[in-house]
């Protein structure tokens, strides 16, 4: 074969796919070898060859009638709790053993009607709780990237773990992820890759399983922008089976990528400055402040006052949701249903949900339980919603001075094993530069914008107004192209 | 004021009464899902992929069970609020697939109206509604199919339901009852509920409590899903009974569930306030708040049809009808609907005015076929005799062509087999003799064949004149015009 074609993006295989250069079934079989030679990585969790190919044969099918789409014989993974008809679809939960929905969610029905090519399904931290991926019941995700001259691993961030994994590690084109808090953008940055979360509404959550139905979204993880652009274009959509996405038009998000920031107006968060935070972290986020200026915008300084409340505002609401979300894994339509000896519905409740939960997603159901309780509800979950709205007025106001705003993705590198995961609220600051985004329901990318002081790769965070992707992949545009971030991690795995 | 007391060792008690109706709305599908609602389905043949809590799926509203409610708000003369919102009611059970039913808690869709109850001889009572709000129905739970397992069917699992909620306003079994039919009078005019209690589809919590007449309110016990009106009644007498016995002993009331059972004639406690679920409310972040406009509820208002007070006013005052009968007429929308008919079909062809053949064919009605129909054990929907038929029959009597007598028989042929009145007294040979000769020709025959009883009538028998006419009816086969017998009959036995 002339190149490695899982090297190619998916913009450049689009078109090379169209002029015949190689066939999809040539593409997505070298991806079917990547993922089987990405076992160590343990992105995968279930492998779909079978139908990868079908649906690459019935691409080319397509191309040689030149009716091509976006995403036509592309090779995309899908994170595991994005239902997909006929095969495993458990978000990483030992309580959804065995499930396979009759359905399909409509984020990825759009991808396959776009032609995409399904690899199987990605590795998460369970219920898309977590932030290192070390939740899931399948086991943890491994970085591609090791720190250099190093062969210790690494967490490749959470809860897209596989979907970030798969992407870096050249098993997959793209991705599918869902970001609740940050769970697309902090391992985006952990691995070098480009994630975009979306405004709230613009993807369908029609068969995603529900983690915080008022925050999640479901978006793409790419390896640049511009397939990040292409695949979100496929993804999104008005749906009337979702009561929460709205309907406006899809823009040409490939088109906002002009490359042309000149004039427009960049905030800087001044709470986003964090005491304690790695010099290397203030240092990337300096260094994009002066590529925004050199690309000809303005940088202001801004004010989001009520910053520092979104990770106690964010542990409530999440929580909350997720309680009530979780009430139906209860042993009796599907899944795990362990009951004891001559036990009663009490006694199934108890052990089904005692054997088929984690900790990390019984100790989140707790809290929910808790901040909803009577006498507890005004003094958390309605105090936490006020707060809340006072967040997103902080980006209102902001947003009237300016057009998108920079700040770190994440306050460190990617980490070692087990280094927070015994320590809920250090693996809950991972996410104080992607939260209060999410609770505002606006948009967010993360940028590869370097590399750590020992080799692992940072990233940068573009928030937008609300519908405003356009503006978000235009910036994040001149970002990739300032950084020229052209570091790949070593092929340890293969 | 109802004068209803529950008599104790130490003096006379009041019983307060709230109730809360579920009543399922009549829709095409169900409240967040597409599945269809119709009754007595194969277990689980109606049950949506939301109905069931797939992982992943999303209520969507109905719009036409919105649309149903508001209907019913309006009916009622109830606040309708344009922005309400729909929240979860978290519990577990194994007929809820969700964890959580979605109800609407802070913000109901519909506020405060009046249900306006007929106590019988002309008396009213305003009773209150707090509120209506729409929610799911769970599924149903078997636990009588198989020695070990519950069976769960989820057919009802999502129905639209409105919950009606009284203020604490009632007196009385009787009002209670008077409350409950008017409800059920008032939802099946306008057609969102079909009221039919025995199959579930209207069921009633019953809060109950007594006090001394003046006190403040007592505490009070819930007496979940009673499923008809006679139960609601007795379930009220038994519990504010039990109350009474057990304030008398010195004991207080705990605030509680309980359960009514129809064959021992008592309430029993489900679950006390200690056991009470917390059911952690919020409002369920996959649905927008509910809200509408103006011309939504403008739609909703002219679509319904005229309700059974304005109704019942209506047949008073301009048809001249009294209250029990025009109360009788109203309660069923069918009632009244093939009353109306009945009236302007016989008006029409008696060429009089509707309040001059009103009072007829009310008393044809209410006496008449009601007593047939409910001799024969049906309703008024599949009566054999439609109401033009009736209008037929009633005409034959107003032109004179047969008598109120005869028109009993053929009443009873046109039950029998639905013919037509006039076919009938056609092929019976029915028809009035209203023949001034040929009626004295038969008087003449009978006067002639009675001598002794002449003698006597003109000795001063004055009763035995009826003995005559009905010689007279009974040589016509009781065709004869009776008014023309009495007429020609006397002047000749006068002699």
């Amino acid at each position: 074969m002339m190149t490695d074609l899982t090297k190619l993006k998916i913009a450049d295989a689009r078109d090379l796919l169209k002029k015949g250069e190689f066939t999809s079934r040539e593409l997505t079989e070298a991806h079917i070898a990547a993922v089987e030679a990405s076992g160590t990585l343990n992105a995968y969790i279930e492998k779909t060859p079978d139908i990868a190919l079908a649906q690459a044969d019935a691409a080319d099918a397509v191309i040689r009638a030149g009716g091509s789409k976006s995403m036509t014989g592309i090779p995309v993974g899908i994170k595991d709790l994005f239902a997909t008809k006929g095969v495993h679809t458990q978000a990483c939960s030992h309580i959804l053993d065995g499930f396979k929905p009759e359905y399909e969610s409509s984020v990825t029905q759009n991808l396959w009607d776009d032609g995409a090519v399904m690899l199987g399904k990605l590795n998460m931290d369970e219920f898309a709780m977590g932030s290192s991926n070390e939740t899931s019941y399948y086991g943890a995700v491994k970085n591609p990237w090791r720190a250099e001259g190093s062969n210790n691993n690494y967490v490749p961030g959470g809860s897209s773990g596989g979907s970030v994994a798969s992407v870096a590690g050249y098993a997959a084109m793209g991705a599918t992820a869902s970001d609740t808090g940050g769970s697309i953008r902090q391992p985006a940055a952990f691995t070098g890759t480009f994630g975009m979360k979306p405004t709230y509404g613009r993807c369908s959550r029609y068969g995603m399983v529900a983690f915080a139905s008022s925050l999640d979204q479901a978006g793409p993880i790419t390896r640049d922008v511009r397939d990040g652009a292409i695949m979100l274009g496929s993804m999104a959509g008005y749906d009337v089976k979702d009561s929460t996405s709205v309907d406006i038009p899809v823009p040409n998000f490939e088109a906002a990528l002009t490359g042309d920031i000149r004039g427009m107006k960049i905030g800087i968060p001044q709470e986003y400055h964090l005491a304690g935070m790695p010099g290397e972290i203030e240092a990337l986020w300096h260094k994009g402040i002066e590529w925004m200026k050199a690309a000809g915008a303005e940088v202001v300084d801004i004010n989001l006052p009520h910053t520092r409340y979104a990770l106690p505002t964010y542990y409530i609401v999440a929580p909350a949701e997720a309680s009530s979300n979780l009430a139906r894994y209860d042993g009796v339509k599907y899944g795990l249903r362990n009951v004891p000896d001559g036990g009663n519905l009490d006694d199934m409740y108890y052990t089904t949900r005692g054997e088929g939960f984690g900790e990390e997603v019984k100790r989140r159901i707790m809290i929910g339980t808790y901040v909803l309780s009577a006498g507890y509800y005004d003094a958390y979950y309605l105090k936490a919603q006020k707060v809340r709205r006072l967040i997103a007025d902080d980006f209102k106001r902001a947003f009237e001075k300016v057009d998108a705003i920079l700040t770190p993705t994440a306050p460190s590198a990617a980490f070692a094993f087990g280094e927070k995961s015994n320590d809920p609220l250090a693996m809950y600051l991972n996410d104080v530069f992607t939260v209060p985004a999410s609770l505002a329901g606006l948009p967010g990318s993360s940028v590869p914008a370097g590399l750590s002081e020992n080799g692992l790769p940072l990233g940068l965070q573009v928030l937008g107004k609300a519908w405003d992707e356009e503006t978000v992949f235009r910036v994040s545009g001149v970002i990739e192209e300032a950084a020229a971030f052209s570091a790949q991690p070593e092929m340890w795995w293969r | 004021m109802s004068d209803y007391r529950i008599q104790g060792a130490k003096g006379d008690w009041e019983v307060v009464v709230g109730l809360e109706v579920h009543a399922q709305v009549i829709s095409n599908a169900k409240l967040f899902s597409g599945a269809s609602t119709e009754f007595g389905a194969e277990p689980n043949a109606q049950v949506s992929l939301v109905d069931a809590a797939m992982p992943g799926m999303l209520p969507t509203i109905n719009g036409e069970c919105v649309r149903q409610a508001v209907r019913t708000g309006l009916a009622l003369g109830a606040q309708i609020n344009k922005f309400s919102v729909f929240d979860r009611k978290n519990y577990f059970y194994a007929d809820l697939p969700q964890g959580y039913q979605i109800s609407q808690f802070k913000h109901p869709v519909v506020g405060e109206g009046i249900v306006l109850l007929d106590l019988g001889e002309g008396k009213t009572k305003e009773v209150g509604v707090e509120r209506i709000h729409l929610e799911q129905d769970a599924g149903k739970s078997m636990h009588d199919q198989h020695p070990q397992f519950t069976y769960v069917d989820l057919n009802r699992s999502g129905v639209a339901l409105m919950e009606i909620v009284s203020m604490p306003d009632m007196r009385s079994p009787d009002e209670a009852g008077a409350y409950l039919t008017k409800l059920r009078s008032i939802v099946r005019y306008i057609g969102s509920c079909d009221g039919n209690m025995e199959q579930g589809s209207m069921r009633a919590d019953v809060n109950v409590s007594v006090r001394k007449p003046g006190d403040e309110l007592g505490t009070r016990c819930e007496i979940k899903n009673v499923n008809s009106i006679r139960f609601v009644r007795q379930a009220i007498e038994v519990e504010a009974r039990r109350q009474v016995d057990i304030i008398e002993a010195g004991g207080t009331i705990d605030q509680e569930t309980r359960l009514f059972d129809p064959n021992k004639g008592e309430t029993r406690s489900m679950r006390s306030k200690e056991e009470a679920h917390d059911y952690r409310y919020f409002p369920d972040p996959d649905l927008l708040p509910l809200e509408f406009d103006d011309a939504f509820i403008e739609a909703a208002q002219d679509s319904l049809p005229e309700l059974p007070d304005v109704k019942k006013a209506r047949f008073m005052s301009a048809l001249g009808l009294n209250d029990y009968n025009a109360g009788v007429l109203v309660a069923e929308k069918e009632q009244a609907d093939y009353f109306e008919t009945l009236v302007a079909a016989l008006a029409k062809a008696a060429k009089k005015d509707e309040a001059a053949v009103a009072v007829k064919a009310s008393n044809w009605l209410t006496g008449d076929l009601f007593g047939a129909l409910n001799k024969a054990g049906k309703t008024i929907a599949n009566s054999p005799v439609t109401a033009e038929q009736g209008a037929d029959l009633l005409v034959l009597i107003e032109d004179g062509t047969i008598s109120g007598r005869i028109a009993k028989d053929v009443f009873e042929i046109m039950f029998e087999t639905g013919k037509d009145a006039a076919a009938i007294v056609e092929e019976k040979g029915l028809k009035q003799v209203s023949d001034t000769g040929a009626i004295e020709k038969i008087i003449d025959e009978v006067i002639a064949a009675n001598p002794g009883q002449l003698e006597q009538y003109r000795a001063g028998k004055d009763k035995l004149l009826g003995f005559f006419v009905g010689q007279v009816m009974k040589a016509t086969q009781g065709k004869a015009n009776p008014g023309m017998v009495n007429q020609l009959l006397k002047p000749k036995l006068d002699g």
